[in-house]
């Protein structure tokens, strides 16, 4: 792929937006143009909350992505919400800890993986996100690896630069379950 | 060249704003702008700055004409229902000649409408952003790099003209982030202002602001003097960008951020080998008359395209005297405009004409 024209969704709290904001930043590293656009309804935590997010090398029309060629999805109600848009030959991850699939595609490339489950046995809680996004980079290549930890460095806010390796250590994670 | 970084359209005016020199901000929270006053909040207090959430929308552009009054570089933001609450200020800041600086992160209309981007406002902008015979400077950016560079432009030119200058941006510029790079401004020497109602230890006159003239004679002439000034802005002030317009027969008009969608659209009719070109006003008020002019020298057909229900359409008109055809697609707000959707406009016009 090209051009990534992606949606991250779920419940507010898992680290949507965050997640988001680090691949815009590993493009944006990579020289590329990216946006990332939020959804801001009356959306609170436990609410679904998603997220576009565009890499090109071209200037970025609309930043809002109607049809994704990657979607992510953390929750069933985003899956369900999302699935149909997705372009033919597009990737689908789901953390299946939590999404029932219930309808599948046979021209899009789904891939399940307990992120949940793996956070939460390795003493990773809350990084369910990350660990998506390192198989998604296994899956992708969105970008080269090192603009991906420089991502992460950049997303992750200055007084909390301690987290960063934990980060990083859910991006291999991610990566091994391919 | 300092660093590209990621930020939200909001934030990164707010900061744009403080590096030109901006140390008064009033304000009062709305959807979809508020995180701009919330950086405000965050960033004056540390730098000498004022940050002051008022009790009103009211309130707080009646805040921005005191300190504009006295001198300072002051700025208010909201988003649309907010604008209307504070045109009567803008009215009067209008008729002191006191500069300032509005931004209007739109969202739909009328009433409450909705918190989605929108486009609607474009007629209170450009045509009554209040009462009374007068007009602001009004910037339609359409990326965040735009956004930050008019902001100083926006200031430097409402104290060249001693009147309100606008931002008119909207929800997606303001909640996206994109990268963006804030260009460090140094110490900002701000123009003299002789005129401004400030301490000067009995060494002058005193200056009087005010908008109340009841000498009819009296009111009649500075209104005038002031339309003499909006000429020389309508000569020195147009701005636009052209995209593939120098040969365009369908010349599709768009302003903020609606403009990113029509080029991606332009683009793809030109590779369908339709000679489509975008005409983006980046001032709306002045309007780019002279572009529209120009560009109607090889165009056909004019398309604006907006997130409203055609409220620029006149203006195009207007500007190339009915010469051409202008037809219009759009949105309401919220329901950004898709480049398929556009590029079957343009299918259609050139289809129309063979």
């Amino acid at each position: 792929m090209k051009d990534f024209n992606m949606i991250f969704a779920g419940f507010g709290g898992q680290g949507i937006l965050f997640v988001a904001k680090v691949v815009a930043y590993a493009g944006l590293m990579d020289g590329k143009e990216v946006s990332w656009l939020p959804s801001y309804g009356p959306e609170m935590r436990g609410g679904t909350c998603n997220c576009s997010v565009c890499l090109s090398d071209e200037p970025i029309g609309s930043p809002l992505v109607i049809n994704p060629n990657v979607l992510v999805a953390m929750n069933t109600p985003s899956y369900d919400k999302f699935i149909d848009a997705v372009q033919p030959g597009g990737v689908v991850i789901v953390d299946s800890t939590l999404v029932t699939v219930s309808k599948e595609r046979k021209d899009v490339r789904l891939i399940r993986i307990p992120a949940t489950e793996l956070a939460d046995e390795n003493g990773m809680k809350g990084l369910a996100n990350i660990i998506i996004l390192g198989r998604l980079f296994k899956e992708t290549e969105l970008c080269a690896f090192d603009s991906l930890e420089k991502g992460i460095a950049k997303s992750v806010p200055p007084r909390k630069q301690h987290l960063v390796e934990k980060n990083l250590e859910a991006i291999r994670l991610g990566q091994e379950q391919a | 060249m300092s660093e590209r970084v990621l930020m939200k359209g909001n934030e990164a005016l707010a900061e744009a704003a403080i590096r030109a020199g901006c140390r008064h901000f009033f304000g009062y929270p709305i959807t979809p702008q508020t995180e701009l006053a919330a950086y405000m909040a965050k960033k004056m207090p540390k730098i000498g700055g004022v940050y002051l959430q008022a009790e009103s929308e009211v309130a707080a552009v009646n805040m921005v004409q005191g300190a504009a009054a006295a001198g300072a570089r002051a700025m208010t933001s909201t988003s649309s229902p907010g604008i209307s609450l504070k045109t009567e200020g803008i009215s009067y800041m209008a008729g002191a000649d006191v500069p300032c600086l509005i931004v209007n992160v739109q969202r739909g209309g009328p009433g409450l409408g909705g918190i989605q981007p929108s486009q609607a406002d474009y007629w209170q902008a450009t045509r009554a952003l209040g009462h009374g015979d007068f007009h602001v400077l009004v910037f339609a950016p359409s990326t965040i790099q735009e956004m930050v560079d008019l902001v100083a432009l926006a200031f430097d030119k409402a104290d060249q003209y001693r009147m309100p200058a606008m931002i008119l941006a909207d929800g997606m510029l303001g909640q996206m982030m994109e990268p963006v790079e804030l260009r460090d401004m140094g110490d900002v020497q701000l123009p003299e202002k002789p005129w401004a109602a400030c301490g000067h230890q009995n060494k002058r006159k005193h200056n009087i602001i005010n908008s109340l003239y009841l000498q009819a004679s009296e009111l009649e002439r500075l209104v005038k003097e002031r339309f003499a000034r909006y000429e020389t802005i309508k000569a020195e002030e147009q701005r636009a960008e052209r995209y593939l317009c120098d040969d365009a027969e369908i010349v599709v008009v768009a302003f903020g951020a609606t403009s990113r969608v029509v080029k991606a659209a332009v683009k793809e009719a030109r590779a369908q080998g339709i000679k489509a070109g975008c005409l983006r006003p980046i001032t709306l008020w002045p309007f780019p008359v002279d572009a529209m002019r120009e560009a109607a020298k090889t165009a056909k057909h004019f398309l604006t395209v907006e997130m409203n229900m055609g409220q620029m359409v006149d203006d195009v008109k207007l500007s190339i005297d009915c010469s051409r055809p202008v037809s219009f697609f759009g949105h309401t707000g919220g329901v950004i405009p898709e480049p398929g959707e556009v590029l079957a406009q343009i299918q259609k016009i050139a289809g129309g004409k063979e």
